[in-house]
């Protein structure tokens, strides 16, 4: 008997495997699939206080291995979260979830923060300062260790559970700002939010993406995003959930190896709606053939001494 | 949404740049309207295209060249394997038809109209089809049409085939109970504002999952955001905010 449990701020996970926030909205289309119960957890699409549209179509484009997307946020706000899209979801999942919360100020992020750190369901919040998509504030935040300590440091003082950072990879020095959220409180961080990226319709000469950039997700970004993991590890001591292109249980294992407590997948729910149960059920076996009896014990195991 | 492996058994050329791939899988279960999903070996999101004909044994799709991905997926022979989505989206409501359902189709939008005019056909009613296309060269499916029934009618911009014109003239050519449309956009906004009768229209979109998990295809709707994918593809009048 192998045994995948692993331990998240706190928070006991039947598995490391993590549903990432924008590729399962609100678990209620994979709910009618599968039982999503066999999650480890699960991130919440993007919340912000207003309800939002998002950005203009298209803001879907194909890429070698991976995908562009630039929603931009579409999300019904923070009341309709907790009235409504919370509620339903607590009728088929009983687990927790990251509450995923973004916002184009501090007090914006403060405010939806402390709104859903109130709900049972919620287990962790998941401060959204790296979307490449919205402009005047997501990625804004993240790509200073000023503007992430900041949004940290406030949301902290206004809520109970325990406060997760989503980082950008779109930095020069990943963690440098790691660093920087641990040190204003962060109980955990999540890497990598999407990578900055284009594509161009050479018929029409133009932008794919009607926003121009999109965050670049999938396959292609795995070994950057697994870099991030193993760079961010050596810098501080909170945990981290690994994330950015994981399809396999293979991919689970190497997150962890690299410092990542859980793992987060992302893009491979869009391209096979079972991608995440079926790397849960492959977890096992991956487990044996690499001898791995207990998946908590490889966390970091790649690192030196 | 079921997911499943289909085999492909026939691809044909309809006119330069359309196809007809018909598979054999499990194609029950399905609604006209629905559209299905097809990972193309080599292209990371699946492409979603209109089911033009179905039953428990095997699944026609019509598919238009439109990139890199399509260009793959029609140059495929007989035998190759895929992974298809099916049972995607809402589909018609055939409860809207009454008597005389009209049928208004543009281009590669004709393809979805094939599995409602075989079912509203089967249901008693009499179906018109208005088919309009470029020019006689572009034109496809015609027969089909015909042979499930519809008194069917084309409409060509150059006159080449049918009737010259626009296929929304088909509001005034024909007497109908409602009408169910597919093709561009400014054609649906004709329908939605000229129509006699209660009417729906299936949209494409460029989507992400096609399962409404990604938000990657929502259009404003009068009530609010509505995935293409998930809420649609078929919207009804006045629902849309073009």
């Amino acid at each position: 008997m192998v045994n995948t449990a692993v331990k998240l701020c706190g928070i006991e996970l039947d598995n490391p495997v993590i549903p990432a926030s924008g590729t399962f909205g609100y678990g209620h289309e994979f709910a009618k699939i599968y039982d999503i119960n066999c999650l480890g957890a699960f991130s919440i699409k993007g919340t912000t206080r207003e309800p939002r549209f998002g950005n203009p179509a298209p803001r879907i484009a194909d890429a070698p291995a991976g995908m562009l997307n630039s929603v931009g946020l579409q999300n019904p706000g923070v009341e309709a979260v907790a009235a409504r899209e919370l509620p339903e979801l607590a009728k088929v999942y009983h687990k927790k979830v990251l509450a995923n919360v973004c916002g184009f100020s501090v007090d914006e992020y403060v405010e939806v923060a402390a709104r859903l750190d109130r709900e049972d369901i919620v287990g962790w919040l998941e401060l959204n300062v790296s979307c490449p998509n919205v402009h005047g504030g997501g990625m804004g935040f993240g790509t200073t260790c000023e503007g992430a300590a900041t949004v940290t440091r406030e949301v902290k003082r206004a809520v109970k559970k325990p406060v997760i950072v989503k980082l950008t990879p779109n930095v020069t020095d990943i963690a440098a700002i790691a660093r920087a959220c641990e040190e204003a409180g962060a109980d955990g961080l999540s890497l990598i939010n999407t990578v900055l990226a284009m594509r161009i319709d050479p018929a029409a000469r133009k932008p794919v993406l009607a926003n121009v950039t999109g965050g670049l997700s999938g396959s292609a970004v795995f070994p950057l995003a697994l870099r991030c993991v193993y760079q961010v590890y050596e810098a501080v001591d909170i945990p981290i959930i690994g994330m950015g292109g994981v399809s396999s249980a293979r991919g689970v294992i190497e997150m962890m190896l690299a410092g990542a407590e859980a793992v987060g997948v992302g893009a491979a729910n869009l391209t096979n709606p079972f991608a995440a149960k079926e790397i849960i059920e492959a977890l096992p076996a991956e487990m044996r053939k690499y001898g791995i009896e207990n998946l908590a014990d490889i966390i970091g195991g790649a690192h030196n001494g | 949404m079921k997911k499943g492996v289909f085999t492909l058994i026939e691809n044909t050329e309809l006119v330069p740049g359309m196809h007809r791939l018909t598979f054999s899988g499990d194609g029950s279960g399905i609604v006209p309207g629905q559209f299905a999903e097809v990972s193309v070996p080599g292209y990371f999101l699946r492409r979603p295209f209109s089911v033009a004909g179905f039953d428990e044994g095997s699944l026609t799709l019509a598919v238009r060249v439109r990139g890199e991905g399509t260009a793959a997926l029609c140059a495929m022979e007989p035998g190759a394997r895929l992974d298809i989505l099916t049972c995607l989206g809402n589909g018609f409501d055939l409860s809207l038809a009454g008597k005389r359902p009209l049928l208004i189709g543009g281009g590669s939008g004709v393809g979805v109209l094939m599995p409602l005019c075989r079912a509203l056909t089967e249901a008693g009613a009499e179906v018109s089809a208005a088919l309009g296309f470029g020019s006689a060269a572009e034109s496809f499916c015609v027969n089909d049409f015909v042979a499930l029934g519809a008194t069917t009618a084309v409409y060509t911009a150059d006159g080449s085939l049918g009737r010259r014109g626009l296929v929304t003239e088909a509001l005034r050519d024909f007497e109908y109970s409602s009408v169910y449309a597919c093709g561009a956009v400014p054609m649906l906004q004709i329908i939605d504002r000229e129509a006699a009768a209660p009417a729906q229209f299936s949209l494409e979109a460029r989507m992400g999952c096609g399962f409404g998990a990604c938000m990657g295809c929502t259009v404003e709707t009068v009530n609010g955001p509505k995935r293409v994918c998930k809420d649609g593809p078929v919207f009804g009048r006045g629902e849309l905010v073009w």
